[in-house]
């Protein structure tokens, strides 16, 4: 769990909830280079992706977070966790960066101000039953590449992604109690490390 | 492919609301008066601006009456930033919070460093759609403001004093009262509901939950890194500071500093690190002959 700024309380108790122990999950904040080696998967949260971009500078996160990236690590990356992992920030500020892992152009604030903010029951694939999606100055994926598997829209405009082992959600799945996105990460993770 | 469902989008409900404030956790809001420092405040790593005319430290020294700022102002901010823009509205003063809503700004803060405009009612929270973060010096302040729909809480400390110790008073009280209701039985939290003067439901899920509804930020007097870590280590989830940024000699290189502070608020040798050559912090005052803006508020 990346826990430089932002919603990565929420998503340690969203892990907690899911761990059994058939499927333990030792869930773990990450601030530092030694931290990150010790993870076999990361959470990207939302926050503010402008505070975030400069904390991983800061904090010597953002080469070794770069090359476990490039490595194939399993990450689910929401909101500002979204912009950071999209090949292509719109309208970026001159210092902000992004990791490159998902075939995508995403705009900050896609949706406008706070007063833009909504949640909607959002029918996910693989999932049978709606997922309550919470979204705040969400961003929005303008351009979505081919090799990029959507798996939930709103109004045409895609919101949850997926390529290799990137998950991405413009949406808060940690701000409601349905842990079931959180499910699909951890067990694609567990998948992807064999 | 998930299709598109026409399903209702809900804007302005509480769980939008509060959200907001979960984005903002772990970061520093600066106060700002105009859109150069609003760009330094950004650039510096803030996770949201307060646009106001004057800083707490001016309000002090100026005295009069203090009002929601211009609109023009306002908008000047918030055509430079990218991160979250708030702004103040007296206490009671639901029409500046009106305004301030149609101008799509994205936080109110009923902040009793403005003079207060009614002084037995606050402002109907639940009536906006967006969000409103309300000063408090107890527990019981805060779960009023919470039963009015507030969605963040900070301590109000004592603005534009450079001085953390009101700070520090009140979190403690607030996080105290929290970890004394989680030990009080059934017949206690009636007990607890009277002497707050809050609801008793809201008492009720504190001692169930352990923690407060609505993220606990601090605000009122932080000048330092130390100052930020500090209230972070008492159980702050985020820090406000209003003067000691641009009221020190050398703003920018101070903003990094409490904003790196406040993301590694448990590592004294980082905190030794950014609190190096900042230059001189604001002066402050002590509080002996100080006006308690914290007293403002019902």
């Amino acid at each position: 769990m990346l826990a430089l700024q932002g919603a990565f309380a929420r998503h340690m108790s969203a892990l907690e909830q899911i761990s059994t122990s058939e499927r333990p999950i030792d869930a773990r904040e990450v601030r530092t280079p030694e931290q990150l080696a010790d993870v076999d998967a990361l959470v990207l949260p939302g926050g503010e992706s402008t505070t975030i971009s400069k904390l991983l500078v800061t904090s010597g996160l953002r080469e070794p977070l770069g090359q476990r990236l490039a490595e194939g690590l399993p990450v689910f990356g929401t909101c500002a966790g979204m912009i950071l992992l999209s090949d292509e920030i719109l309208d970026p500020r001159s210092d902000q960066f992004s990791f490159e892992q998902i075939d995508l152009s995403v705009r900050r604030n896609g949706y406008g101000r706070q007063i833009a903010s909504f949640e909607v029951d959002l029918p996910v694939d693989g999932l049978d039953e709606a997922f309550r999606a919470v979204f705040i100055r969400a961003p929005i994926a303008e351009r979505v590449g081919d090799k990029v598997e959507v798996l939930a829209s709103v109004d045409g405009t895609p919101v949850l992604m997926r390529q290799n082992n990137v998950l991405v959600a413009s949406f808060h799945p940690e701000l409601t109690p349905d842990a079931r996105l959180h499910e699909l990460f951890v067990t694609s993770a567990v998948a992807a490390s064999g | 492919m998930g299709e598109n469902q026409n399903r209702e989008q809900v804007a302005g409900t509480t769980r939008v609301k509060r959200g907001l404030a979960e984005m903002l956790k772990g970061g520093v809001i600066m106060d700002v008066v105009d859109p150069e420092q609003a760009k330094i405040a950004e650039d510096s790593g803030a996770v949201a601006v307060m646009a106001l005319e004057r800083v707490p430290a001016d309000i002090r020294r100026d005295g009069g009456i203090a009002r929601m700022s211009d609109p023009v102002m306002i908008e000047g901010i918030q055509e430079v930033c990218s991160i979250p823009v708030m702004a103040k509205v007296r206490i009671g003063h639901f029409v500046e919070a009106q305004i301030l809503q149609s101008m799509g700004v994205d936080y109110i803060d009923e902040s009793e460093v403005l003079t207060p405009a009614d002084e037995t009612h606050h402002v109907d929270k639940f009536g906006f759609d967006i969000p409103f973060v309300c000063g408090a010096t107890n527990l019981g302040e805060a779960l009023r403001r919470i039963a009015e729909g507030a969605c963040m809480i900070r301590s109000k400390g004592e603005a534009g004093t450079g001085n953390i110790v009101e700070a520090v008073r009140h979190l403690r009280s607030i996080l105290g009262d929290i970890r004394k209701i989680t030990q009080a039985d059934e017949a206690e939290l009636f007990e607890w509901a009277k002497q707050l003067q809050a609801p008793l439901p809201l008492v009720q899920e504190i001692a169930e939950t352990g923690e407060l509804q609505v993220p606990l930020f601090c605000a009122g007097g932080i000048a330092t890194p130390a100052d930020a870590a500090l209230a972070m280590q008492l159980g702050a989830q985020s820090v406000f500071v209003g003067s000691g940024i641009f009221k020190s000699d050398d703003p920018a290189p101070r903003a990094r500093a409490i904003v790196e502070a406040t993301t590694n608020y448990m590592d004294p040798a980082i905190l030794a690190k950014v609190s190096r050559n900042l230059g001189a912090p604001m002066t402050g005052i002590g509080m002996d002959d100080t006006v308690k803006f914290a007293e403002r508020g019902w």
